[in-house]
Formats: structure tokens, sequence, C-alpha cells
């Protein structure tokens, strides 16, 4: 019933024709609305007063600082490593692993067009009503219609980056409705009022004693009694207890999803807690909202791919619950049938600047992306800065590679310079997306994009230099023996490395060059 | 065998002694050295910031001057892998493709030049000191180097190698990014030289004189009292 009115999507204005299947940049322009542009982060908390590149490099400093932040970080993230290396080990060789996974994805991605509408077919004779959302104000608007034409007041939520993604919560706090979150980490950052710090792990940042404290004061006493130690079992109970009451007071749960399974109309959900079992089981409405890129052909590619997501997020064989979502339950015109499961099914397909991405053939291998967290893991970038400092949605290397084509190349770019470009990240990541080297394909959009001037011309004076013998030889003789002259300026403004000599040393002067040595004998 | 070297400017300039040295190494192996002296940089800031004309232009210079070689070895991991990886790239689809190719399929990093190329990893040197190695980037995800350096350190007379936790960790130099994000860079510098401290060694070896410096010039600042070595200083000593 909502398929005809509220399908106001990105497929149905501007997507390619349902008899299609071929794809062009015409086709996949992007939406007549733009894409969100969520409010930027101050660690985590939500503020409007800062351009994006300044924000990242001042809460970089501040977190850079942080020493034993940074070591509790860092202590997590190796931790979690390690075990992804064991679990690794254990098979048969998961280079053929990552192939295989990398492949899957990749012709659900080649063939999205056809695999979404096979999804919207297979999943509508399930019972499931399908909409598409080209961006984040349809998401939102398309779930409070619904909310609202069952007359609902509250929602039980499983973890989503979807819904982070486009801000839902506000949404639904500004309309009037109760929101809560029932994945632990997700329910203490929303205590919080924060964004998630790690998009696997939200409120991994976070200390015993600040997750009691946040249980201390953000919960009201008529809801719970006091949280009796910062112990995590009993910090686990205290939270488990107040959900069990939400998920029998909700009228809808909202969960996001892991895979959109084409030849089945049906929606894989992985998790540790249950708690996506229930929001999705007992509220009287669940509605899904998922990314259009989680699609993959076949119900047997969950085989590897859920292998693929436990081990490479979390070293785990395989997460904790692993469940495939068919519809609502099923009755007979009597009323007769299935007795529990929710009433009413909802599938939001979300596009929000993912088609932007699908457009750019250099850049779009990282729709593969299954949200493993992997590249987190491993990245010395994100164990030094944090996840609030990226001020996006997503943080570490896949979010530094898709924030600037999804939100804006010139406003998000410069997440692709703030990397040593290593490429830890794409040596872990299980689907084979070209991560660091996306970073340097989004570099040369960011020259286009936004150009910086000084630096253009001084590229070009470099490169002057350096296709002239003579003048790279003269220049390094120059730069050599000034550096001594200029002594006074060193750590000044007129001191170009002093950003290096602040806390680094430079090596000494030699008394020749490597050719002088070469030119006056070496060479025999 | 005739090899041409490639020595990178910062090397040329900042640290010659790692040129000789590798010079004296690749000579000790049975090989003619022949060093062009036009040689400046391969263009990795610019490519690394972004700009691909001037990446090309650069490019073309190097493409030029090693035209005739059979073999090209550098003391750079990072470097070498500009060449090797990232030259195919740049050149595609212009009229240098081949040459680019050409180029990128005889360009060698020195260790790997020497252990599989070669295939010498006795070079008869003598290093009584204890050691720890630091992975470049560059060389060790986008060259695979990773065995080399230690297969040929392991025939060195009289060192002591132990391996620190953060051997595969970045040292946070990464070019531009180190004076563009130097808070971040510094960082990164910090768990390095923290993890190289921590095993006592003397010395951090390398196949990267930028992450050296980058080491050295954090260690100065900032302690462990760590001396960093070239690969090529050490298999020179005798």
């Amino acid at each position: 019933m909502y398929r005809g009115h509220l399908a106001r999507g990105w497929r149905r204005s501007r997507g390619p024709d349902a008899h299609g299947t071929t794809m062009s940049r015409s086709t996949y322009e992007q939406p007549s609305t733009p894409p969100t542009d969520p409010p930027e982060t101050h660690n985590g908390r939500l503020t409007t007063t800062r351009i994006p590149l300044k924000q990242f490099k001042e809460d970089a400093e501040l977190a850079a600082a942080d020493d034993p932040q940074r070591l509790f970080v860092r202590t997590a993230m190796r931790n979690v490593a390690n075990t992804r290396a064991k679990t690794e080990a254990m098979f048969g060789s998961i280079q053929s692993a990552r192939d295989v996974a990398a492949a899957i994805k990749w012709e659900g991605l080649q063939n999205i067009e056809a695999m979404l509408l096979q999804f919207e077919e297979n999943a509508t004779k399930n019972g499931i009503n399908v909409h598409w959302a080209a961006d984040g104000p349809s998401v939102c608007n398309q779930v409070i219609e619904i909310m609202r034409q069952n007359n609902a007041r509250s929602v039980i939520k499983s973890k989503s980056m979807a819904t982070e993604e486009v801000h839902l919560n506000h949404a639904l706090l500004d309309a009037g409705f109760e929101v809560v979150e029932s994945d632990l980490g997700e329910y203490i950052i929303q205590l919080r009022d924060e964004a998630p710090y790690h998009f696997v792990f939200p409120s991994m940042h976070l200390k015993r004693g600040e997750i009691k404290d946040a249980f201390d004061h953000k919960v009201s006493r008529e809801e719970s009694a006091p949280v009796a130690s910062d112990d995590p079992e009993a910090l686990t109970m205290f939270a488990r207890n107040i959900m069990r009451q939400k998920y029998l007071s909700a009228d809808v749960g909202i969960s996001g999803g892991n895979f959109i399974i084409a030849d089945s109309g049906a929606i894989a959900i992985t998790e540790n807690e249950g708690n996506a079992r229930l929001t999705c089981g007992v509220p009287k409405i669940h509605i899904v909202v998922v990314g259009i890129e989680k699609i993959a052909p076949k119900l047997e590619d969950l085989a590897l791919l859920q292998t693929m997501l436990g081990t490479a997020g979390a070293g785990q064989l395989l997460t904790g619950y692993n469940t495939v979502y068919f519809g609502p339950r099923r009755r007979n015109e009597n009323g007769e049938g299935e007795v529990d499961g929710p009433e009413q099914m909802h599938v939001i397909l979300l596009d929000n600047g993912r088609t932007k991405l699908l457009a750019d053939p250099a850049l779009r291998d990282a729709l593969r992306c299954i949200r493993c967290g992997a590249c987190l893991n491993v990245c010395p970038i994100f164990s030094n800065v944090g996840g609030h400092t990226y001020g996006t949605t997503y943080q570490g290397p896949i979010g530094a590679v898709i924030s600037p084509p999804m939100r804006g190349t010139a406003q998000y770019g410069h997440l692709a310079y703030a990397s040593s470009l290593c490429g830890a990240c794409t040596e872990t990541c299980p689907v084979k997306i070209d991560l660091h080297h996306h970073l340097l394909r989004i570099r040369q959009q960011y020259t286009v994009a936004k150009p910086q001037a000084a630096e253009k011309s001084a590229m070009n004076w470099f490169a002057r230099t350096m296709r002239h013998p003579l003048l790279y030889r003269a220049g390094a003789r120059v730069a050599l023996t000034f550096d001594g002259l200029l002594r006074p300026l060193h750590g000044t403004r007129l001191d170009a490395i002093s950003a290096w000599r602040k806390r680094r040393s430079l090596p000494g002067k030699p008394t020749q060059s490597f050719t002088s040595w070469w030119q006056s004998g070496g060479k025999q | 065998m005739k090899v041409h070297l490639f020595i990178p400017c910062f090397i040329d300039t900042l640290m010659p002694d790692v040129g000789i040295a590798t010079v004296e190494v690749l000579r000790r192996a049975g090989c003619e050295i022949i060093y062009p002296t036009g040689q400046t940089c391969c263009g990795q800031p610019a490519f690394n910031s972004g700009y691909t004309e001037q990446t090309r232009s650069i490019g073309r210079h190097m493409l030029d001057l090693f035209k005739d070689a059979e073999a090209v070895v550098s003391p750079s991991g990072s470097c070498s892998a500009m060449v090797k990886v990232f030259y195919p790239q740049v050149f595609a689809g212009t009229p240098d493709e081949a040459r680019a190719n050409h180029l990128s399929e005889i360009t060698w990093e020195f260790s790997d030049f020497l252990v599989n190329k070669l295939g010498v990893t006795d070079l008869g040197a003598r290093f009584p000191h204890k050691v720890t190695i630091h992975d470049g980037c560059h060389g060790l995800r986008e060259l695979g180097v990773r065995d080399q350096p230690r297969q040929l350190l392991e025939k060195v007379k009289d060192i002591e190698l132990i391996e620190m936790d953060e051997a595969r960790t970045c040292c946070g130099f990464g070019g531009t990014f180190a004076v563009k994000f130097p808070a971040i860079s510094n960082a990164m510098g910090q768990v390095k030289c923290e993890s190289a401290g921590r095993t006592k060694a003397e010395y951090v070896v390398s196949g990267d004189s930028s992450c050296l410096m980058h080491v050295q010039g954090y260690a100065d600042k900032n302690g462990p009292a760590v001396k960093t070595i070239h690969l090529a200083q050490i298999l020179a000593s005798q």
C-alpha cells in the first residue's frame, strides 16, 4: 500500500528504467535533492560551527595528544586484529575466500538495478513492502509516515549505520516519537548523545566508569533502579532489563540490514547480542533501512559472506546470531497461520550518494564494503586520532574513501590526505577493496574539486626543477646552505618545514652529495 | 650483471652514505654499476599530492634516463614502488605507457634484487650490534619485501636481530603527510619509536631511508636513544 505513493526514491525519479540493465553515468546521475549533509561533530557531539577540514585537524591534534586514550584504543584494536589473525588461520585459504567474497559482492554491484528489482519482486511476494529512498529526508519521511498511518508512538532500534547516516533518531524525536537503541554500544552513546566512535564498536572508546556514569545520570529512576556497579555484567544486566520492557512496549522495530538477498526477497542480519531478533520479531511493525550496496545475489552467498563478516570484523568464525528475515508473519484470509513475528514488514532501500560512487568506475569497488570494520582495526591513523575525529558517519579508511564521493569531495577530500598510505587496510579488507590506492585517486579528484592555488604552483615549480638536473642540483645546494643561515627563522611561520621541526630533528648536512661522490671518483 | 642505479633525491642530497654503501654491496655481489648522473626525483611527492600532470612530466625524465637499462636497482622501497607499481598507472593510456611498463618490469628494490634476482644472501658482512627491523610500508605492501632483508641480515656475522611488536606498523612519515598532519604523523612516530625502544636495540634498520629519517628525527627529540641505519650500510660493514 505504501509502494505507490511513498516510492519517491531515486529509482522512480532518476534511476534506471525497469527494463534496462546497462549502467551509465547518465542513468545514475545524482538525485534532484542533494544528499543530506549531517551536522559536523565535535568529539561525537553535534555542532555546526566548524568546517570539516578545520574540525578534523583540531580534533586530531587533541586526540593525538591524549596518550592514555590512544593506548586504550590501540590495545583494543590490536586484540581484535590478533583474534582475527587466529581465526583467519583456520581457513583453508583466507586469500581465496577474499577473492570469492569480492567476486560475489562485485556481481551484485555490476547488476545492481536488476538485482534490486528482483529483490523487490521476491520481497513483495513474501509480503514485504519495499520502498525506495533517494536521500536522508526521504527515509525519515517514509518512516514517519509509516508510524503515523499505524498510530505508532514508540520505536525500538537495533544497530543500523544507514539510520545513523540519515540521522533518523533525531528526525523521529523531532516528530515526537520515542526511540531507544537496543544494541548495548548504541544505547550507551544514545544516552551520551554521541555519534558512534567506530561503526562496528560504537562505544569502544568508553571505559566502565564512563558507562556507569551514563547509566547513573541519563536513565531516570522511574525507568530503572541504579546500576549496581561498574562490573561489565552489572552494566549489561542493567541495560538488558530496560531493553526487555522496551521490546514489549515498542510499536515499531527498526533495524538495518547486512545483506539484501535478491533471489529470496529476504534481509539478512548479523549480530552478537540477540537484540536485533527481538527488535525485528516482537513489535507489530518491522522497518528495515538498508543501503542498496548491501545487495547479495543468492541466499547461498551468505555461507561465505556471513563468515567473512564475522571473521574480518571481530575475529569470530561466525557472529553470534545470523538471521534471515523473509517477511511478516504469514496468515490466510481467515487470520490463521503463524502466531508470532511482525504483522507488517517494510524495507527501505537507501541511495544517499551510493549511486554517485557507483557512477565512478575507479572507485566503484568501495561499494563492495560489508561494513566489517577490519580496515579501522588495523589503521594507524584511526588508532591515533580515534573515530570521532573523522566527523563522518563512517570512520577510518573506508570512511575516507566513501565520504568524499558520497558527500562532496571538496568538503571531505581532506580525509584522503590524512593517511600515510601504508596499505594495512587494503591488505586486510575481506572483499579486497583497493582502499589506500583509492585515497590516491580521491586526492587527484580533490585537486580538481577544490583547487589549491599555492600547492599547485609549488608542484609546477617542483616538476620544472626535477626535469632539469642542473636546477635540481643548484636547488639542493641552496636549500642545504640556506637552511643553516635561516636558523633564526626555524619554528616560525616563515619556516617552510616548521611542522616537521617542532617535534622532529632533520638529518645533518653531508659534505657532498652522492652524485658529487660518484663524479669525484666513486665511479671507479 | 650491469645494473643501473636509481638513487632517490633525498638519499643523493641528505644521505649519500646510503648510496655509497649500495654501490659497495652491489659491486661485491658482482654487479657493474652505471649511475646516470642526470637523476633527480621519481615524482612521488607530486603523485601523492594528487598532481598527475606534474608527476608525468617528472616521470618522463626518468623514462628517458633509464631507457637503455637492463636492470634498475634502488635502495628505497618507496621510490622503487613509485616506479614499479605506480608508473604503469600514471602513464596508462598515454604515449609513454609501453616505456613505463618496461621500466616497471626491470626495476628492483635493493634487497629483493639481491635475494630474488641475484640469489645472493651472504655478502660477507660483519656488524656486531643489536638491531631491530622496521618494514617500510611501500616495500612491504606494494612490493612484498618482508623476508628478503631478514634473509640478508641472517648471514651478517655477530649481528643480533630482535623483532619489535610494531615492525609492520607505519612509522608515520608518509611524505607530505608528515607536514600536512604533523600531530598524527608524530603520534605514529611515537608508537614506532617506543616499540623499537622496548627491544633495547642499538639500531633500527630498514630498506627505506625516508622512514629512517622520520624515526631518527622523532627519536632524537623525544627518545629513545636509538640510531637508524639503512640495510645497505649494514651489508657494507666488514
